[in-house]
């Protein structure tokens, strides 16, 4: 409660009428979230992360891809001896460095590039899939979806049993068959026709553009089926049939009435499905299939990093730990939604 | 309140309206299996400025019945004509715009508000959906409606889920009125409320009804309620009105043995009167509408019920002038 009259004693209620004091659902789920310490948490460091990924240059003493490999699996806060010779190599944001001097924040990887630039870099293509893969999800699940529930009948029927079809085959196992025969048209050099512009444009991209396209593939399904229960659910509630009876037409019934009102539990699975974009990108990355090297993707990153494991474990624990933070924190972040905008919800798996 | 009579120009007229609901089995390859005849072959007229009562026990087809006389169910067949024009036949924008001058009062007060839309954009809506007025215009005009209906106009920005039942229901009142139309289907508006909330109600809807000479269709299963508000009474049994008359001649004459058996359960506030009240119990229940019984709809459960009940389908007949009944032994 904020700039309440003087004139109210302790213990005396605030008059809301007199104060008229406007709370939507929005403020009310708002106020929930706050209250929520762990969501909160979640949401400092998504937003944490956010930030680091678009200033990624600033923060980094070293870019990603350059290679020093005479320093390759350094320790942790270790760095080298300037001698006369790489003087030019060792600089501290851009600042060449003339004692010797603990460089490597989080050591280097076995090319001797700096594992701590790698890592904040790793963000972009984390994020990337996690807001691409969730926009592609959900603007393909949601029209679908309410094109299905809204209109019903045969349309309904078309579009559900084509969803269970892809439900019932395992994608992931295609996805990979996808991305291998792609990569196979790309070692052969082929620039022609559809494939060949779709080639040059995930080449442009990093090798991003097949990685939106599995995950958006992977995870409409879900997202269309949720839209459609969602609209079920509403499409009989009076206050739909209210809107019918005054005139309004069916785009206005679709757009004002049903959308706002299952927008909400969508966005929340939607933000609970993240963490699974974030692990299809590390997985693909992992057995080489996501983004292009050097390109440093935390799954590619955990890939470089798993034979040695033993002996140097902060190349696998330094993305492995960004990673299980990024994911948990989405988590966090997805449940404290949950819970503020459908209490009924709470304390629910 | 007006009185209705016979020389009274009548506003809506159905005529053999029906509203059946198929029921299908399969996902792939959908077949009908069978029939839920919510609505039978109904036929009443509704004058203007009257209230028309209409009773009945739940899933008879009283909602049903208002929902498709508005075509928010689409009639399988039959008539509505709504001062001479069968909304029946109108299509898309037509029917949109014909929706002007008929308007509706739903049960759930907690159901029927836009839980994402406040106040003022609940009431407005009918009248941006037909431009009427510009932006200030409408705020006036939710100004005004929310004072007509016992509303504070200073809370035209908060949400339904700030107001209490009988506010929220004033608040669908104020919707229905915003265009200014002459009939309201009141599908059970006080069942929902409190008891102590039903009479401000039932009240401003008379009040409004007499400022605005409104013409009400009022749908409930509380019998007292509709003796209380409505010019008339129809009571309907299995998606039939089985009994139509004034609403002093259906209390005090009722001919149809259902109408009787309802009568006969309503509580006499007077001790001594209700000590010698006899009720007639009836065996059974009601049947599915899915599966009618042959004959009359109520023979299974008629004490009167004779042979030709079980056979033929009373005629809808006037007994005496304005009474009408559907029943052999009548």
């Amino acid at each position: 409660m904020t700039a309440q009259p003087a004139s109210r004693k302790p213990g005396q209620p605030v008059d809301l009428i007199a104060e008229n004091k406007v709370r939507s659902p929005f403020d009310n789920a708002w106020r929930e979230f706050r209250r929520n310490r762990l969501a909160i948490v979640g949401a400092v460091i998504v937003i944490l992360t956010v930030v680091a990924a678009f200033v990624a240059p600033i923060i980094t003493p070293y870019d990603y891809y350059t290679q020093n490999t005479r320093e390759s699996r350094a320790k942790p806060l270790t760095g080298y001896n300037i001698s006369e010779t790489h003087a030019e190599e060792c600089t501290w944001y851009g600042t060449p460095l003339e004692w010797g001097c603990a460089i490597y924040l989080t050591g280097s990887d076995a090319l001797g590039r700096d594992l701590y630039s790698r890592m904040i870099y790793g963000t972009r293509v984390s994020l990337a899939v996690a807001f691409v893969g969730s926009t592609v999800a959900l603007a393909v699940g949601i029209v679908l979806g309410t094109i299905s529930g809204y209109f019903g009948g045969r349309v309904d029927n078309l579009i559900m049993r084509v969803v269970d079809f892809l439900y019932a085959i395992p994608l992931l196992p295609i996805i990979i068959l996808m991305q291998v025969y792609f990569q196979a048209l790309g070692r052969q050099g082929v620039t022609e026709g559809i494939a060949g512009s779709l080639l040059r444009l995930n080449q442009s991209m990093g090798g991003l553009l097949f990685l939106f396209i599995a995950i958006g593939v992977l995870n409409w399904i879900g997202m269309a089926r949720l839209a459609r229960g969602q609209v079920l659910a509403y499409k009989h509630k009076e206050f739909i049939e209210a809107a019918e009876s005054v005139g309004s037409s069916q785009s206005r019934i679709i757009f004002k009435h049903l959308l706002p009102n299952i927008f909400g539990p969508l966005l929340i699975a939607e933000t609970l499905a993240i963490p699974a974009y974030i692990f299809t990108e590390a997985i693909l990355s992992f057995i080489g299939l996501g983004v292009n090297p050097p390109i440093p993707s935390w799954g590619s990153m955990i890939n470089d990093g798993y034979a040695g494991i033993r002996s140097n474990s902060h190349l696998v624990l330094v993305p492995g730990i960004a990673l299980t933070m990024l994911t948990l924190a989405f988590n966090f972040m997805g449940d404290g939604l949950r819970d503020a905008f459908d209490p009924k919800m709470r304390g629910r798996a | 309140m007006s009185k209705a009579n016979g020389s009274s120009k009548v506003l809506v007229r159905v005529e053999n309206l029906k509203k059946h609901f198929p029921i299908t089995r399969g996902i792939l390859f959908r077949r009908q299996v069978g029939t839920v005849r919510a609505v039978d072959g109904i036929n009443m007229t509704i004058h203007e400025g009257e209230t028309l009562g209409l009773v009945g026990e739940s899933g008879c087809g009283k909602s049903t019945t208002g929902r498709s006389i508005l075509q928010l169910h689409r009639p399988t067949s039959g008539k509505v004509y709504y001062e001479d024009r069968d909304l029946t036949e109108m299509e898309g924008d037509e029917l949109r715009r014909a929706r002007r001058n008929f308007q509706m009062i739903f049960q759930d007060p907690y159901a029927s508000l836009n839980p994402r839309m406040t106040v003022e954009q609940i009431i407005a809506e009918p009248l941006e959906v037909h431009s009427i007025g510009n932006r200030k215009e409408r705020h006036e005009r939710v100004k005004d409606l929310m004072g007509l209906v016992g509303l504070n106009p200073s809370l035209n920005n908060r949400y339904p889920h700030e107001f209490s039942g009988g506010q929220r229901q004033r608040i669908g009142v104020a919707r229905a009125l915003a265009l200014q139309p002459k009939f309201i289907v009141c599908d059970e508006p006080i069942s929902a409320l409190d008891v102590s909330i039903q009479a401000q109600v039932v009240n401003l809807l008379e009040e409004l009804q007499e400022k605005f000479g409104l013409t009400y269709l009022f749908i409930a299963h509380d019998l007292s309620m509709v003796r209380h508000i409505a010019d008339r009474t129809a009571v309907m049994y299995l998606g039939k009105i089985v009994e139509l008359a004034e609403r002093q001649e259906l209390y005090n004459n009722p001919l149809h043995p259902y109408t009787q058996a309802l009568l006969s359960a309503v509580p006499i506030p007077d001790p001594l009167k209700e000590r010698k009240r006899q009720r007639i119990i009836l065996k059974g229940d009601v049947p599915s509408p899915a599966h009618p019984p042959t004959g009359c709809n109520f023979n299974p459960r008629c004490p009167l019920a004779i042979d030709i009940c079980r056979q033929e389908d009373p005629e809808w007949r006037e007994i005496t002038p304005g009474h009408w009944v559907a029943c052999h032994v009548v």
